[in-house]
């Protein structure tokens, strides 16, 4: 194995390690039945579905709108769109994920649900995308679009076959930053009836149940981490051939 | 198949660009003949990339008409009009996530033809352009020399076999050495293609020596002067003109006239295995000797020949020689380098006559006296 390869591995195997680790010392000792109604496989499979359902919502918005905006914001009839765009984003990731989150939830009659949560989560993790879309698309060589043009190629063929290929792994590192966001932000979706391992923190923390908020912590640090390496394997295999 | 050159017509082109007063070109008319290389040459910022990139709408004319063989090239769709006129330009724009083979299939695709035809005319192309398709079609751009990428890109614009070609400055970014080569190749392409080429540059030797015609322009792109490259060489219209044209016309006029097209002088000569005794110099002071498949090896003066028992060693070797399709300038080179007369071969290395520097000299006050 090249240097290379150990690095790529390390993260999941560290994550396997610790997580395996945790679940042995829980499950091992004599479990309280406060906390057997808390940590058993049912509760902690639903709390893991919420959170990468949580996750995969706030993404794919994500994606919908911050790769359209950004491509929108590079043509040249709308380059004035730009920093509207940005500033926009960047009031979202600036003010706090919770904060907002609340907000939403109030305004939306204080339901909550996946959908309340998977609003501000997303508006929160907009602007890596954002950015890197309108940076990936920017640094193409611009003697690329004109020969593109030169030889034929409509706008948009340009667009579609030269300018977001190019822009593809500065877009895929913007994801992955925003999945990281996503998935760290997804924690908070128990205060909006969304669920995922902040209800296991949460719980832990407020009946003191030490091995209740150890697992929520680390199940939940675990599957970012997790994540952050889907990303990177995503940014790998999909970036384009022959520029590397 | 391959389609020939055809008339391209710029009529009182004007561009203009909004918030500035002078124009970026100015009222510009020109004639470029079907089948012939036109080069526009003239310092940066000229306009002479802009009048370029008028003809096939990279930039919209502000007023007048242009037309390419007879039609209105403003009335096409812009896209269509570019499908059709070939377009190189610096360092290639090869993009660097399509193969070779993908780049140079390109515009056959856009023009929708099917699989097996774009892969017949890709290998083409790459075997015009001297590329093993075996060993390239399947590189990335990043993986090929820059002349090979210089290559691919005309390929490229050469694919869909369009009439018109539009080169900017397609060889500015390679080492000089190998812009030779590529410069050396593009005439080979054209002497079989007949395209019509609209060439921009601002080396004048580049011009000199691909084009037919030459367009030295100034500022606003005025053309100073449209003529003939040996016309241009021999009178340029104004200081401006001979300022760009520069030092040494005299000797980049040689560029233009090839060794065949002037009259050959002759050594004395004797093979090498012939017997001394039988060599008459007469009243010349060099004999060559050749070798059995009569190549010049060696030169002898009338002292070492009187000396000599044999003929295959004396005097000293012969050490560089010209082709009847070398230029007057590498004649002249050989000339310094030989110390007086060159020695032409034909196309077996065959001794074929002499050349000396009265004969170019001639040349030279001839191409004068012509223009």
């Amino acid at each position: 194995m090249t240097a290379g390869r150990i690095q790529f591995w390390a993260q999941p195997a560290a994550v396997l390690l610790i997580v395996g680790g945790v679940l042995v010392w829980v499950f091992s000792g004599e479990l309280t039945a406060t906390e057997r109604s808390t940590l058993n496989a049912t509760s902690l499979l639903t709390a893991l579905k919420d959170h990468l359902l949580m996750t995969v919502v706030v993404t794919a918005i994500v994606v919908a709108v911050a790769v359209p905006a950004g491509i929108v914001a590079t043509r040249p009839w709308a380059r004035f769109l730009a920093p509207v765009f940005l500033a926009v984003a960047n009031v979202g990731q600036a003010a706090p994920a919770l904060g907002v989150l609340v907000l939403w939830f109030l305004i939306t009659g204080a339901s909550g649900g996946l959908w309340v949560a998977a609003l501000p989560l997303a508006f929160y993790s907009l602007l890596p995308v954002l950015r890197n879309t309108i940076v990936g698309i920017h640094q193409v060589d611009p003697s690329l679009v004109d020969a593109g043009r030169g030889i034929g190629m409509s706008a948009s063929g340009v667009l579609w076959r030269v300018e977001l290929p190019l822009a593809v792994p500065l877009i895929l590192a913007g994801l992955r930053t925003s999945l990281v966001l996503a998935v760290g932000t997804a924690t908070f979706g128990l205060f909006v009836n969304a669920g995922g391992f902040g209800l296991l923190i949460d719980t832990g923390y407020k009946l003191n149940l030490m091995k209740v908020l150890v697992t929520g912590s680390a199940l939940a640090a675990g599957l970012a981490l997790l994540v952050d390496w889907a990303g990177a394997v995503m940014e790998h295999r999909f970036g384009p051939k022959g520029v590397r | 198949m391959a389609e020939k050159g055809i008339e391209i017509r710029l009529d009182h082109v004007t561009k203009r660009y909004a918030g500035q007063k002078a124009a970026a070109v100015d009222d510009f008319s020109m004639v470029v003949p079907a089948g012939q290389v036109v080069v526009f040459v003239g310092p940066s910022g000229c306009g002479k990339t802009t009048t370029m990139r008028m003809i096939n709408r990279l930039i919209e004319p502000t007023s007048g008409t242009i037309t390419i063989g007879g039609e209105d090239a403003l009335k096409i769709d812009p896209d269509d009009l570019r499908r059709r006129v070939g377009y190189a330009i610096q360092q290639a724009g090869l993009f660097p996530h399509f193969t070779v083979a993908q780049n140079i299939g390109i515009v056959p695709g856009l023009l929708g033809w099917d699989k097996k035809r774009t892969a017949d005319r890709v290998d083409e192309m790459m075997d015009l352009v001297g590329l093993d398709p075996g060993e390239f079609a399947g590189r990335f751009p990043r993986q090929l020399s820059g002349g090979q990428q210089q290559r691919v890109g005309v390929a490229r614009a050469l694919a869909a076999d369009p009439p018109v070609l539009l080169m900017d400055e397609p060889f500015g970014a390679v080492d000089p050495i190998t812009r030779g080569h590529l410069q050396d190749e593009l005439l080979r392409l054209q002497n079989e293609l007949r395209k019509t080429i609209v060439f921009v540059t601002h080396d004048f030797d580049e011009a000199v020596k691909l084009g037919d015609k030459i367009a030295v322009l100034g500022d606003r792109s005025t053309i100073l002067q449209y003529a003939t490259p040996d016309a241009i060489l021999a009178n340029p219209a104004d200081d401006t003109v001979a300022g760009f044209v520069g030092a040494g016309a005299s000797l980049k006029a040689l560029t233009l006239t090839r060794v065949r097209d002037v009259e050959l002088g002759h050594a004395v000569t004797a093979r090498a295995d012939a017997d001394p005794s039988t060599v008459d110099l007469g009243a010349e002071k060099w004999l060559l000797v050749l070798d059995r498949r009569d190549r010049p090896v060696r030169w002898a003066t009338q002292n070492e020949l009187r000396r000599a028992s044999s003929l295959a060693s004396i005097g000293r070797p012969v050490q560089d020689s010209v082709t009847l399709q070398s230029t007057l300038r590498d004649a002249l080179e050989a000339m310094v380098n030989e110390g007086g007369r060159a020695v032409v071969t034909g196309s077996r290395g065959e001794y074929v006559g002499t050349l000396d520097l009265t004969t170019v000299t001639d040349v030279v006050q001839q191409l004068r006296a012509n223009s």
